[in-house]
């Protein structure tokens, strides 16, 4: 057993973080938030093309398929780079499409489907995320496809089809456009899981001819869709409650597991990196006649904040290790709490500071928002892991 | 980023838990809680069957009597004995843990073999003299005198939270031989002693604790004579010596303690099951969330084992975040289960009961929260010394 990173993990790691030290400095970070909020918001091609080329969503990829060919612990050390830096995008679900379409797990739909999910290992789609479970979608306007999960069947349709549908929403997160997706809007709580993802316009009690968002596909585009792998649906989350209707295993369970896992990443290198930020602060804000760290009321802040990411670390990459759903869970709570309660005390340390825009820290905490009500949000870890309390007694932590 | 266990860590795991199938139940019935040479009795003699299977001293360098094995297979050796419900370390803790580790790294070749073979064997049982009433958290400020007679140190004073005293043979005793003054720093002028708990002059007063057990005493010194070549290390230089214990924690400190939250939490989740109260769903994502602490201080247990398997040495970082994170956990454990208890929660008998008012001490014993996150601070984080 040997837990630490190797010297490729920390070189990768390293590498990833002077990448974006240099192609995603803060000022272009500020230029987004601060410019016009239309334009800033749009996802940058190129930055997204030179990320792709330095192979951020092709780490899993197998090398004969001109990935990398490193696994989920790599992926994971770069997401959590990504989070540190903030950079903005759909990064999740563009590298599982990626994953996806080069190992032959999307089936072969026409040509034009084909080419949408192609380019996402090379970052030239974007391609965002629709999850049954009805959480909004992010960078819609800037995405070429979306990755759609039913209750069991996955699926990639052009961003189009989506988005004449959904509405857009004005955005906490400035860097972060989100748009509320039509069917979630009007189906009652509970009702809509019932089906296997959402169906526009479609009659009720008209039986889905498919499994994931149909949007009348237009133009001729028939979706990209998931080998089929059929599974029952399962209807059992944690409790039987929280979760119904959404299958434990099939191909989107464990793309749902993934990109929990990625998106806990970047919560752990946005904790991370808010507890370096208020450590500088309270070294050189002086009040008092001392820095403000030198009084132990600041001190104990920052001291909670450094346990609450290196809790979160220790658990995120043991999920990227194991993959087990448990652990998974266990890393995207701990690390949603970490990255939100890092940023709410960092606010904190920075005083008045913390509350103006031109500070990071909100939007540190205004991300941590948005990712922790992505995938699996706290309520659906909570319930999983109560769950394997009582089914898994006597086996490994 | 490898969780997987080489052949040698399996085999050892394999072999340990073919002797514990064997040895646990030749074990006698566990004695009293109240019930102090019983349980001296008992633990020496769980430390004897570990000695006489070749499992004493793991941790310890083998030149020391010890078996030098590696972080992991320590944390191997832990799990497993957690697991399988074996005796934990008792009455063996401070001369395993502690002095032992001391007079291994600091003693003259005559005080290891004089001592050492004893706490590995079981024979002797020793106890911890540092804390005073005037200095817990400050324990270098510490004013037990020993003041030198021919070829005695002569020692007046008082300790306290000594666990152990009434059964101990031996108290590794910090005591002070150069005055506090404002010229020197209060670290210096301290001295590492053996004392022998049978020496005239040695009082022992247990305490009582909120949970109404006696697991603490207070020590009274009153011009008790210990012989110089009991002093391990220079004169005025305890306090290094007593660090250098540190350099033998691994990150293995509460391996059965994490093992044993695990446990615990797996069984309130049945009891509220079986109870009616896993319809709540406050109650069921409560326990949810601890399964998630829990897995969280299992990783960490991990990622600090393999750090200090890989620096040979004093896990940096992960000490005080441990124990901080723990401390908290294993308090809203116990919070939980009074709330799976309901009404039996005020039933002192019950043991979840006892081990929620034990709990209280975590956050205080070994280092406060407060000390901790003043190391984190300070030492990890780089702020300021604080005020």
């Amino acid at each position: 057993m040997d837990f630490q990173l190797t010297d490729d993990q920390r070189a990768l790691k390293a590498g990833m973080r002077e990448l974006l030290e240099r192609r995603f400095p803060r000022s272009r970070l500020r230029a987004a938030v601060d410019g016009e909020a239309e334009r800033g918001a749009e996802v940058d091609r190129e930055l997204w093309r030179e990320l792709g080329a330095a192979g951020l969503f092709a780490l899993r990829v197998p090398e004969s398929a001109g990935g990398v060919g490193l696994g989920l612990p790599e992926a994971v050390l770069a997401f959590e780079e990504a989070g540190r830096a903030l950079l903005p995008g759909p990064l999740a679900a563009t590298e599982l499409t990626a994953h996806l379409s080069a190992a032959g797990r999307l089936a072969d739909g026409d040509a034009a489907a084909g080419s949408l999910v192609a380019g996402a290992v090379r970052g030239e789609t974007v391609v965002t995320a629709l999850d049954q479970g009805g959480a909004l979608v992010e960078h819609l306007a800037s995405a070429d496809a979306v990755l759609a999960l039913g209750a069991t069947a996955v699926e990639v349709i052009p961003a189009g089809a989506v988005a004449r549908s959904a509405e857009s929403i004005r955005s906490v997160d400035p860097a972060t456009p989100l748009h509320r997706p039509a069917p979630y809007r009007t189906a009652p709580h509970g009702a809509a899981p019932q089906r296997e993802a959402p169906q526009r316009g479609a009659p009720h009690g008209a039986a889905p001819q498919r499994e994931a968002p149909q949007r009348g596909a237009p133009h001729g585009t028939a979706p990209t869709r998931v080998a089929p792998q059929r599974t029952a649906v399962a209807g059992t989350g944690a409790s039987g409650e929280a979760t119904t209707g959404v299958a434990a295993s099939g191909p989107a369970a464990r793309l749902r597991r993934e990109a929990a896992l990625l998106t806990a990443a970047q919560q752990l290198g946005s904790a991370s990196r808010t507890v370096e930020l208020a450590v500088e602060h309270a070294k050189r804000r002086t009040q008092f006649g001392r820095p403000i760290g030198a009084f132990q009321a600041v001190q104990h802040l920052c001291a909670g904040m450094l346990v609450r990411a290196e809790s979160a670390r220790s658990v995120v990459y043991a999920a990227a290790v194991t993959e087990e759903p448990g652990d998974i869970a266990a890393a995207k709570l701990l690390a949603d709490e970490a990255a939100v309660r890092n940023a709410r005390d960092c606010l904190q340390v920075h005083g008045g500071m913390g509350f103006t825009w031109e500070s990071d820290v909100h939007l540190h905490l205004k991300r941590a928002w948005v990712r922790a009500g992505q995938w699996q949000c706290a309520a659906e870890a909570e319930e999983e892991l109560a769950a394997g309390l009582l089914s898994t007694v006597g086996a490994c932590l | 980023m490898d969780l997987a266990f080489t052949e040698d860590e399996e085999d050892f795991r394999h072999r340990l838990r073919a002797w514990l199938a064997d040895a646990l139940p030749k074990l006698p019935d566990p004695p009293h809680p109240a019930d102090w040479p019983g349980r001296r009795a008992y633990d020496c003699g769980w430390q004897r069957m570990l000695h006489d299977a070749g499992y004493a001293g793991l941790h310890w360098p083998e030149d020391a009597g010890g078996r030098g094995v590696t972080p992991t297979q320590h944390l191997i050796f832990l799990e497993e004995t957690e697991r399988a419900g074996a005796p934990y370390v008792g009455a063996g803790f401070v001369g395993l843990l502690h002095a032992g580790p001391t007079i291994a790294a600091e003693g003259t070749p005559e005080q290891r073999a004089r001592w050492l073979p004893p706490i590995l064997r079981g024979d002797e049982v020793w106890c911890q003299g540092f804390s005073e009433p005037d200095a817990g958290s400050d324990l270098a400020s510490l004013r037990t005198r020993a003041v030198r007679d021919g070829d005695a140190y002569v020692i007046s004073g008082s300790k306290i939270w000594t666990s152990h005293a009434e059964i101990a043979d031996w108290c590794e005793l910090l005591v002070r031989t150069a005055p506090l003054n404002a010229d020197t720093p209060k670290h210096r002028g301290i001295t590492w002693l053996a004392m022998p708990m049978d020496a005239p002059g040695v009082t022992v007063r247990p305490l009582r604790t909120l949970a109404g057990t006696a697991e603490f005493a207070e020590v009274f010194l009153d011009e008790v004579r210990v012989p110089v070549t009991n002093r391990v290390g220079a004169e005025n230089d305890g306090w290094r010596v007593t660090m250098v214990t540190l350099s033998f924690e691994r990150g293995t400190a509460f391996v059965g303690e994490v093992v044993a939250c695990r446990r615990v939490l797996e069984a309130l989740a049945r009891t509220a099951k079986a109870g009616g109260r896993w319809d709540d769903a406050v109650l069921r994502r409560r326990l949810g969330r601890l399964a998630a602490e829990c897995a969280a201080l299992w990783r960490l247990t991990q990622w600090n084992v393999s750090e200090a398997q890989r620096t040979g040495g004093v896990p940096g970082v992960g000490g005080s975040v441990f124990k901080l994170r723990f401390s908290q956990v294993r308090q809203e454990l116990y919070e939980a289960a009074a709330e799976v208890l309901g009404p039996d929660a005020l039933d002192a008998g019950q043991e979840w009961v006892a081990d929620r008012l034990s709990s209280l001490s975590y956050t205080i014993a070994a280092g406060t929260s407060q000390i901790q996150r003043n190391i984190v601070a300070e030492r990890i984080l780089g702020l300021p010394k604080g005020r």
